[in-house]
C-alpha cells in the first residue's frame, strides 16, 4: 500500500474549480513531480494536504490514517512537511533559530522543566542544536548558523526552507518550486540533494516544479494538472510524449530529446 | 577602550556619581548620573561576573544607602521597577508573540484589587464574619495567587479574541481594559465589591517577617523608613524573577515558537507549531506578570482607585515597550527606566528650576537686544504640565530616526 494516497480530492473557491477529482499516490523510496501550467491547481494541492485548505471532497490516507480536517501543526507532527513557493521563513531570527521552530513537534520538554533548566531540557535541547547543525551542514549553509535568515541570499533562503522543513522528522517532504529562480548549476546541486535525502532522511518527496530538467532528471513519477484535473500520470518518457501534455503544458518540440540544451 | 581602563572607567563612573547623588541629595541630576552608571555597567567591554558584581554593587548596596539619604530616590526606583516589570510582560505579547495589546493595564489592574478587596476591610461588605482584612502574612500567597489568576484571565480574554488579527486584535483588548475599569468603576453595586470610584483603602503592606533578625542584631529602624527599602528589595526580586523566566522562556522552544508566530503565523504552524496554544501561553504568562506586579502595587500605595488604570496607562507601558526595542529585554528594561525617568524627576525638576528662576527675578541680559526679566515667564509654562507632549514628541522622533528602538533584538549580536 501506498505511503500517501490522495483519494478524488476537490476543492472549490467560489466559481473557481482549483481541483477536480484529484487522486495521486506516493510510494516509500520515491520522488514524485506535480507539474502543469501556472494556475493548475498545484499549490492548492499541496496547500489541501497540509491542512491549509479543508478539501471540499475527497480522502487524504497518511500511513492508513486519514489527514482531512487536520490542523498544520498535526499533519507536520505526523510526518509530513513542506516548503513555499514565496520563500516564508522567519526572517528575524537566525538560521539556526529557523531550523530549530521547525523541530517543535519534537521537543517534548513541558514549562516546568524549561523554567528550572532540568537535566532533561538540557539533554534535548543540546542533541536539537546538534540535528539543526547537521541540517545547515547539509543543505549548504554551513557557516552561516548565526546570521538573520532575512539576510541570506535567495538560493541560501531556499536552501534553509528545505532545512527547516526538514528539521521536523518527516516520511514525506513536499517541495513547493524548490528551484525558481536559481541557475543551471545551483538547481543541479539541489538535484542531488534530493537523491541523496530519499531513504537518508525521508521516505518520499512529492516535488512542484516548473524546471523540466530537474523534473525529467529525478522523477520515477510525475503527475500532470491542468484546470484543476489530472491530464495525465506516468514516467517521465511516458509523460513527455503524451500528446495531452505536450498540448497543455509542454509545447511542441520543447521536449524532443536534445532540442533545447 | 578594553580591559583595565574601561574596568577603571566604569568603577569611577559608580563610584563619582555615588557620591554626588549622596552629597547632593535634592539633585535630580546627580541622581540621573547614578542611575546613568547602571547603562555604563551594560555597556562597558569588561568580563560577564564584573559586570554581575558591579550591578548587584550598586542595586543592593549603594541603591539603599541613597534611599536613606533621600526617601524619594527608592520612590523613583520602586516606580521604575514596577514599570519594568510591567513592560517585561507587554513586551512578551507585543515583542515576542506580536499580538498587540492596548489593554495591558486590566491585568494590573485584577492583580491590584485582588489583593486590595482581601488586604483591607472591603471584602466585609460581601462576606459575613469580620474576617477582613486578611493579616499581612497572606501576601505572599495572594501574590502566588494573583499569577494564576492572571494567567487564567489572559486565557479567557485569549481564548475568543486570538482568532483575531492585528487591528481587531487591539481593538478588542482595548475594549477588554475599558471594561475591567467600568466593573470596577461600578460594582460598588448591588453588592459593593470595589467601593467604585472612591477607592480602597487602607490595604494591608507586606508582613515584617524580618523583624526580629533586625532587633536582634539590634537595629532599629523606623517603620517609615523601613517599608521604602522592603518594597524596594521586593520589587527588585520581582523583577530579577521576571527577567528570569523570560529569558529561560526565550531560550526554549516557547520563545522560537512565539518569535515565528510573529514572523509567519502560516509557516510557524506548517513547521508544527500549536499556534493558538503558543499565543495563549503568551498571553497568559505577560498577564500574570502584570498581575503579580498589580497586587504589590496595591500594598505599596495602600489606597487604590480606578484612575490608576486607565487607557493612558496601557499607552505608557505599550510606548516604553516600543522606545525601548520590541521583543528584547534589554530594550524593555531601558525604555520603562527612561520613561519613568522623564516622567518622575526630567520634567519635574525642570518646572522646579525654571520656577526658581522666575522668583529669583534674575534677568537675561542680551547686549543691543535688552533684557528679559525671568519673572515675566507666565506661570503656565510648566514642563511637567507637559508630560504627554514631550513625550509625543520622543516617540515622533524614534520614530523617524530609530524605529527599531533604542535596543532592538540581537543587538549584541549585531554588532
Amino acid at each position: 500500500m501506498a505511503l500517501l494516497e490522495l483519494r478524488a480530492i476537490s476543492k472549490r473557491f467560489g466559481g473557481l474549480q482549483a481541483l477536480a477529482n484529484v487522486s495521486l499516490a506516493l510510494d516509500d523510496g520515491m520522488i514524485a513531480s506535480l507539474i502543469g501550467p501556472n494556475g493548475a491547481g498545484k499549490t492548492t494541492l499541496v496547500n489541501t494536504l497540509t491542512g491549509l485548505y479543508r478539501p471540499d471532497q475527497g480522502e487524504i490516507v497518511f500511513r492508513k490514517r486519514s489527514l482531512v480536517g487536520l490542523k498544520p501543526e498535526n499533519i507536520t507532527a505526523a510526518g509530513i512537511s513542506r516548503t513555499f513557493q514565496n520563500i516564508r521563513l522567519f526572517s528575524d531570527m537566525t538560521v539556526l533559530d529557523n531550523v530549530l521552530v521547525g523541530m517543535h513537534a519534537r521537543l517534548q520538554t513541558s514549562l516546568p522543566a524549561i523554567l528550572l533548566r532540568s537535566k532533561a531540557f538540557h539533554a534535548q535541547e543540546r542533541q536539537a542544536q546538534r540535528r539543526a547543525l547537521e541540517l545547515v551542514e547539509l543543505t549548504g549553509l554551513h557557516g552561516r548558523e548565526h546570521t538573520w535568515a532575512g539576510q541570506l541570499s535567495y538560493g541560501e533562503q531556499r536552501r534553509l526552507e528545505i532545512a527547516r522543513a526538514l528539521a521536523a522528522g518527516p516520511e514525506i517532504l513536499l517541495l513547493d518550486e524548490p528551484t525558481a529562480g536559481m541557475n543551471a548549476q545551483e538547481a543541479q546541486s539541489l538535484m542531488a540533494l534530493f537523491e541523496e535525502l530519499i531513504g537518508n532522511y525521508v521516505k518520499a518527496i512529492l516535488l512542484i516544479e516548473h524546471n523540466m530538467r530537474v523534473v525529467m532528471g529525478i522523477s520515477h513519477w510525475i503527475h500532470v494538472l491542468d484546470y484543476g484535473e489530472k491530464i495525465a500520470e506516468g514516467n517521465p518518457d511516458k509523460v513527455r510524449r503524451d500528446p495531452r501534455v505536450i498540448e497543455a503544458y509542454l509545447g511542441q518540440g520543447t521536449w524532443a530529446p536534445d532540442a533545447r540544451d | 577602550m578594553k580591559g583595565p581602563v574601561a574596568t577603571a572607567g566604569v568603577w569611577v563612573a559608580i563610584l563619582a556619581s555615588f557620591f554626588l547623588a549622596h552629597h547632593f541629595p535634592q539633585s535630580a541630576l546627580a541622581f540621573l548620573l547614578f542611575e546613568g552608571s547602571l547603562l555604563a555597567i551594560y555597556y562597558a567591554p569588561i568580563e560577564q561576573s564584573l559586570k554581575t558584581f558591579l550591578g548587584a554593587l550598586v542595586l543592593l548596596g549603594l541603591m539603599p544607602i541613597l534611599g536613606f539619604v533621600n526617601g524619594y530616590y527608592l520612590e523613583v526606583a520602586i516606580q521604575i521597577g514596577i514599570y519594568v516589570a510591567l513592560a517585561l510582560g507587554l513586551n512578551i505579547v507585543v515583542g515576542f508573540v506580536g499580538l498587540l495589546n492596548l489593554g495591558f493595564v486590566a491585568f494590573y489592574a485584577i492583580g491590584a484589587y485582588l489583593w486590595a478587596i482581601f488586604g483591607s476591610p472591603q471584602a466585609n461588605a460581601f462576606i459575613a464574619g469580620g474576617l477582613f482584612p486578611l493579616s499581612p502574612n497572606w501576601f505572599f500567597i495572594f501574590l502566588v495567587l494573583s499569577i494564576a489568576v492572571g494567567a487564567l484571565t489572559g486565557v479567557l480574554l485569549g481564548l475568543p479574541v486570538l482568532r483575531l488579527r492585528g487591528d481587531y486584535l487591539a481593538i478588542v483588548t482595548l475594549g477588554f481594559a475599558e471594561v475591567v475599569r467600568a466593573l470596577v468603576n461600578n460594582l460598588d453595586k448591588p453588592i459593593n465589591l470595589t467601593n467604585g470610584p472612591r477607592g480602597i483603602a487602607p490595604i494591608s503592606k507586606p508582613p515584617l517577617f524580618f523583624e526580629p533578625v533586625l532587633q536582634w542584631a539590634g537595629l532599629q529602624v523606623a517603620d517609615a523608613t523601613l517599608y521604602p527599602l522592603y518594597f524596594y528589595f521586593l520589587v527588585l526580586i520581582m523583577v530579577a524573577l521576571i527577567i528570569l523566566v523570560t529569558r529561560r522562556l526565550e531560550s526554549s522552544r516557547i520563545g522560537r515558537a512565539w518569535k515565528a508566530i510573529r514572523e509567519d503565523e502560516v509557516a510557524a504552524s506548517a513547521m508544527g507549531v500549536p499556534v493558538v496554544r503558543m499565543k495563549l501561553l503568551g498571553f497568559a504568562v505577560g498577564a500574570s506578570f502584570a498581575s503579580a506586579v498589580g497586587v504589590l502595587f496595591a500594598a505599596k500605595q495602600v489606597f487604590i482607585n480606578p484612575e490608576s488604570f486607565t487607557f493612558m496607562e496601557s499607552i505608557g507601558v505599550l510606548a516604553m515597550v516600543i522606545l525601548g526595542g520590541m521583543g528584547s529585554i534589554p530594550g524593555a528594561i531601558v525604555g520603562a527606566t527612561g520613561v519613568t525617568i522623564l516622567n518622575l524627576q526630567l520634567l519635574k525638576s525642570l518646572s522646579i528650576w525654571l520656577n526658581n528662576l522666575r522668583q529669583s527675578g534674575a534677568a537675561l541680559t542680551i547686549p543691543l537686544l535688552g533684557s528679559y526679566s525671568f519673572s515675566q515667564l507666565p506661570a503656565q509654562f510648566e514642563p511637567a504640565k507637559y508630560e504627554r507632549m514631550v513625550f509625543g514628541l520622543i516617540l515622533i522622533i524614534m520614530m523617524i530616526f530609530r524605529p527599531q528602538g533604542i535596543l532592538p533584538p540581537g543587538y549584541e549580536r549585531k554588532k
